[in-house]
């Protein structure tokens, strides 16, 4: 049985003349513990159909459920949960809070959770450590490199353990070396058992995952397997 | 991590905001208990000149006669009815609602009497009574006792008598115990003496000829202790003497309307920063309520970061507004009631009401803004970064 289900999903903006479709009715099914790319240019619809997957944007038409669950089903409140308790996300451009200490910024998504303290702050920690940067979670985003920034964003994204990670673009604004640790970053955790959906415009980060999903216009036009070669490219650029 | 940390993070990060925030409701509630704290202080002052003011109510036996005298002036010879009140039914007056409301009653008989070939109006009174209800009086010599007579700086002189010096009337011989310092008024051509004394004197045991009240009584109108004192005593004229008072609480009226009228207009003002430097922040937190909402936070917990934020400042406001109102109002005082005498004192009412009012015009000013930052679409936000 398929874990994350899409069919026909479609996204259109505006109406009659000033219509932009986005999405022009996707189908596709994505199994537990799959390491995923989407490729295509800019434009093509990537992030639209990201943000639906991630619950965060209600497409026009099509179906799309998780686990059996038809997400765009439940209210907004019930959608949200979901999030939290389905879904990590890594963005781009890292999106910290600037005034939130790194290891304040990885509990963030335990804020609304019923938990002590004691515990959220085990977490965070724990989460840190798997990323690498246990000894800087005092530290203020402003006052740490861009790579342990997507770092922490990826701690951010994994503290509450979510069955599903999306990435978008997560090589964008780091350089070779920096790539590279996160790339082997979420290799692992897709090792571990966390499905992984990535956006990017690089083949060498592609080259990481096992299955691409290329796009072009909104219509997905290619879907191929990967041989998913580890990260054991040396010296990749993303 | 709780959203309560989010929201004091967000108030330290975005200190000019805050304070932008605090200034705002500052002004206001400050404003507000300065002006309700003055307010309450001149009331205490008039209460204490009222007591100054001595008997602001008469009471009269009833007559169907017109009075005689006018200006001082009497066109008749006689000028009163010598109608008495019984003396046993002033016991009534205690029985009224807002008898707590009396400071002083002082009954006098009054009666005339052949001294030294001439003729005086004898007073017979309660000199305890008389300290409040006349406290101008000043008294040289010694207060009357059983047979002793106070006279009027007139009746000294015409009569000729000094403190010390005997006399006789009726029969009973009499010693003047003190000599009034002129006051002005008609108490200088009198003699006084205590009322059982006078009584006696006057063949009235049990009955007197007038009633002075010192009522005090800023929070009811003194209409209202003139029309219970009638119910009371039916055989009777009841009569306010108001004027001083009645121009002085008019002022105060007018004063407190002004000042509910500039704390409204402050309140507004306060209101209105609050509601737009909330919306402003709110806007510049666009992303960052984004990723919130992308990492599952509902839109009510969004509500609450930014109502808590609020609260925060509110409750900070509240209190340092009654602070500085409360210190403004003392440095303010002097200037309003022209003496020292009254002292501002702490009314934990109107600081619980600073408090909440703080409190709720900051929440109140806010769920504008909270609801926007709720609505505010995760996609559309994520786009924007």
């Amino acid at each position: 049985m398929s874990y994350i289900h899409a069919e026909n999903l479609v996204k259109q903006y505006g109406t009659a003349d000033a219509a932009v479709m986005a999405v022009g009715g996707m189908s596709f099914r994505i199994k537990m513990g799959e390491f995923v790319v989407v490729m295509g240019e800019s434009g093509s619809g990537k992030s639209t159909l990201l943000s639906m997957m991630g619950a965060l944007n209600t497409p026009t038409s099509g179906e799309y459920s998780v686990d059996g669950l038809e997400v765009y089903k439940l209210g907004q409140d019930q959608r949200a949960d979901f999030r939290r308790e389905f879904l990590g996300f890594v963005f781009q451009s890292f999106h910290l809070v600037p005034y939130l200490t790194l290891l304040e910024n990885v509990m963030l998504p335990l804020a609304t959770v019923k938990m002590s303290s004691k515990k959220k702050r085990a977490l965070a920690e724990d989460a840190l450590l798997r990323v690498g940067l246990n000894g800087k979670s005092h530290r203020l985003p402003g006052q740490t490199s861009g790579g342990e920034q997507e770092r922490v964003a990826i701690a951010r994204a994994i503290v509450n353990e979510p069955p599903i990670l999306f990435a978008d673009e997560p090589s964008g604004n780091l350089d070779t070396k920096t790539t590279r640790e996160v790339m082997d970053l979420l290799k692992n955790l897709n090792e571990e058992g966390m499905t992984i959906v990535m956006v990017t415009h690089s083949p060498e980060c592609a080259s990481y995952t096992r299955r691409m999903l290329r796009i072009s216009d909104g219509l997905l036009v290619e879907d191929v397997p990967l041989n998913g070669s580890k990260g054991g490219i040396q010296a990749i650029v993303c | 991590m709780t959203l309560k940390d989010i929201a004091l993070r967000n108030i330290r990060r975005r200190k000019a905001k805050a304070g932008f925030v605090l200034a705002g409701l500052l002004i206001a509630v400050s404003t507000a208990v300065a002006l309700l704290g003055l307010i309450e202080a001149m009331n205490r002052d008039i209460q204490q000149k009222l007591e100054e003011y001595g008997a602001n109510i008469l009471i009269l036996p009833k007559t169907e006669n017109l009075s005689l005298t006018y200006g001082g002036l009497s066109l008749g010879g006689v000028s009163f009815e010598m109608q008495e009140i019984r003396q046993a039914d002033l016991g009534r007056v205690k029985t009224i609602k807002n008898a707590a409301n009396v400071a002083a009653m002082g009954p006098t008989v009054l009666g005339a009497l052949e001294v030294k070939e001439r003729k005086v109006l004898l007073a017979g009174v309660d000199f305890q009574a008389t300290k409040i209800l006349k406290p101008w009086w000043k008294i040289a010599g010694a207060v009357p006792t059983d047979f002793g007579v106070l006279l009027g700086a007139e009746a000294s002189r015409i009569l000729a008598l000094e403190t010390g010096d005997h006399f006789k009337v009726n029969g009973s011989e009499l010693q003047v115990s003190g000599i009034l310092e002129p006051t002005g008024s008609q108490d200088d051509q009198l003699v006084f003496a205590r009322l059982d004394t006078a009584q006696s004197l006057l063949h009235k045991e049990g009955r007197v000829s007038m009633v002075e009240v010192a009522a005090l009584c800023t929070a009811c109108p003194i209409e209202a202790m003139v029309s219970q004192i009638s119910r009371a005593l039916p055989d009777t004229k009841v009569m306010a003497i108001q004027q001083v008072v009645q121009s002085r609480m008019e002022t105060l009226d007018y004063f407190r309307q002004f000042s509910y009228g500039v704390t409204a207009v402050l309140v507004l003002v306060g209101s209105l920063v609050v509601l737009v430097t909330m919306m402003g922040s709110v806007r510049e937190r666009t992303s960052e309520i984004g990723i919130f909402r992308a990492m599952g936070f509902r839109r009510s917990h969004v509500i609450r970061i930014v109502l808590l934020e609020a609260g925060i400042i509110s409750a900070m406001a509240g209190i340092l507004g009654y602070l500085i109102g409360f210190g403004s109002t003392k440095l303010a005082l002097p200037f309003f009631t022209g003496s020292n005498s009254i002292g501002v004192i702490f009314d934990p009412v109107l600081a619980a009401g600073a408090f909440a009012a703080a409190l709720l015009m900051g929440l109140a000013s806010s769920v504008y803004p909270a609801l926007m930052a709720a609505r505010i679409d995760p996609t559309d936000a994520l786009r924007a970064l």
